[in-house]
């Protein structure tokens, strides 16, 4: 899967650190860290987090290179 | 008959996959092919001075989302060489030319080299732009160099230094400057971020200039000569002295391009050499200079990720069109960087900067939110570990509010303006 935070938008609130803790972390008060290609297997917590995020500072994309898959959250 | 336009692209990364993305959003029903001279597919920039260097992420694992689903036509390993505006097409390196309806040009910057081009060429040298110089420099790294020289103090040059510490290597961090990010951020909130970079260990040495870099006889990198008669022994130096502008393949194309970026409107219309917008043919991202709102003394040009994907989105409604049906692009600039566990932010442009205030929290805690103000105006604010407080300043910068800022009862009393402490030839770091 291929991750990107928009860290302009993101408030370090750290609702994806609890949704999906083994992708996302607060370094310090507010650097947030990513993993930006986590295996497939974590698409629901993946998920849940792109929901959690207050700011929708978080996209993700399943299937990178398969054209025509949905797979796709986010907007904003 | 709409269905049949053709885009192009020219630029695969950051602008460039946003644009076409937003072509599609837009309406564009045609082939869109995305032209660049890397190999890769879009990836992100941002984590290649930081995370991509310590070895926290691999460099192949950052390609950006948002690229499935867009039925897009790749022209990978190719660079555009030319641009036949008469003819509408784009020339490839190739040979290839591809005829377009619509193009948008977000060709972006390059590493800034060093100035000495057998020096640059030395083993050892690196710039930092593309996946594939932080992939080179990660090796390096990672054979644990008993010293790192970075060469300039920009957000690019300490994010090495941060990464390069975080990994337990010596770093030295030189700039001609008085102290880091002194360009963009001002001396004075400069020095805040020196107590830090001394406090993890970077030998930070502020008003230092390398003159020459020496290898071996093998053509390693060896050491740095510096102005003054210092010597600094390298077996590893990153340049980190800023981007150049990628419009060299658009000389004598008739569109009004130089070092300074491709001309453009307020609607992202790239413009011809008599300053009119040229037909279907629109710029964003770093490569593109134009005329913002908030700023009078002419036209700009962004060297950040937001900017990028903003007005890449905006260039597409233009191109899908009719253009006058959305206003000028008028994002607000903002941009972040990281540096060990220092999350610094900022909205609005400190260029011209003529003061300086701290806000909330204080320089000593290294946790504030300093606004920057302009002929009375509020023109900036900058956060150290504070980002909360940003989206109420930008507020503040859009409607011109006045400096100092007036605030609310619950805020620390009074804001005490000081001098920014500019260098006297502005740069962008
Ligand atoms: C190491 C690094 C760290 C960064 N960190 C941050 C950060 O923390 N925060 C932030 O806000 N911004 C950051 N940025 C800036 C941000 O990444 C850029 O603003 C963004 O990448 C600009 O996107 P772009 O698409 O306009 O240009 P680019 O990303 O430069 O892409 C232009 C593409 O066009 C290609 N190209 C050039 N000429 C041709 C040609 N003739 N034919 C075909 N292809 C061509 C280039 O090779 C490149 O792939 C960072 C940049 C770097 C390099
Ligand atoms: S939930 Fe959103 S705002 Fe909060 S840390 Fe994660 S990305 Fe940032």
């Amino acid at each position: 899967m291929r991750v990107v935070v928009d860290l302009n938008r993101c408030q370090a609130y750290a609702q994806c650190c609890y949704a999906a803790p083994s992708s996302f972390a607060l370094h310090g008060p507010e650097v947030l860290i990513y993993d930006p290609a986590p295996p497939p297997e974590r698409r629901r917590e993946i998920e849940r987090a792109v929901q959690a995020c207050p700011v929708r500072a978080i996209r993700f994309e399943a299937e990178p290179d398969a054209p025509g898959q949905p797979g796709e959250a986010r907007h904003g | 008959m709409a269905e049949a336009l053709r885009a192009v692209v020219v630029g695969a990364s950051l602008a460039g996959l946003r644009g076409a993305e937003a072509l599609r959003r837009e309406g564009h029903r045609g082939p869109i092919t995305l032209v660049g001279d890397e190999p890769h597919r879009p990836y992100d920039r941002p984590p290649l001075s930081k995370r991509v260097l310590s070895g926290e992420a691999r460099p192949e694992a950052i390609d950006l989302p948002g690229q499935a689903g867009l039925d897009l036509t790749w022209r990978l390993g190719a660079a555009a060489v030319g641009l036949d505006l008469p003819a509408r097409a784009v020339a490839l390196a190739t040979g290839e030319r591809l005829p377009f309806d619509r193009l948008l040009i977000a060709t972006g910057t390059r590493a800034r080299p060093w100035p000495n081009p057998a020096e640059a060429a030395l083993s050892g040298v690196f710039t930092l732009r593309n996946r594939d110089d932080a992939a080179a420099l990660r090796a390096a790294l990672a054979a644990k160099p008993a010293r790192v020289l970075i060469i300039g103090a920009g957000f690019i040059g300490c994010e090495a230094a941060a990464a390069c510490r975080s990994i337990g290597l010596s770093v030295t961090l030189v700039d001609p400057t008085p102290t880091p990010l002194a360009s963009v951020l001002g001396t004075r909130i400069g020095r805040v971020v020196a107590e830090m970079l001394r406090r993890e260990g970077v030998d930070y040495r502020p008003e230092t200039r390398v003159e020459a870099l020496e290898g071996d006889a093998a053509g390693r990198v060896r050491a740095a000569r510096l102005a003054g008669g210092g010597r600094l022994d390298a077996p590893v130096v990153v340049v980190a002295l800023g981007a150049l502008r990628n419009t060299e393949w658009l000389a004598g194309s008739g569109v009004a391009a130089d070092a300074g970026g491709v001309a453009c409107d307020g609607l992202c219309r790239v413009l011809d050499r008599a300053g009119r917008p040229v037909d279907g043919v629109a710029a964003a991202g770093d490569v593109a200079r134009f005329p913002h709102p908030l700023f009078p003394d002419g036209p700009v040009a962004f060297e950040h990720w937001g900017h990028a994907v903003e007005q890449a989105q905006h260039a597409a409604r233009t191109l899908v069109g009719p253009p006058e049906d959305h206003g000028a692009y008028a994002a607000m600039p903002a941009f972040w960087s990281s540096q060990f566990d220092l999350n610094i932010k900022s909205v609005g442009l400190t260029n011209g900067a003529d003061a300086v205030a701290v806000t909330q929290g204080s320089l000593a805690e290294r946790r504030f939110v300093a606004v920057y103000g302009r002929a009375g105006r509020t023109v900036a604010a900058v956060s150290f570990d504070s980002a909360r407080w940003l989206p109420a300043y930008a507020a503040r910068i859009a409607a011109g509010d006045a400096f100092p800022p007036i605030l609310g009862a619950t805020d620390q009393g009074r804001v005490a303006p000081m001098d920014p402490g500019f260098p006297q030839r502005p740069a962008r770091g």
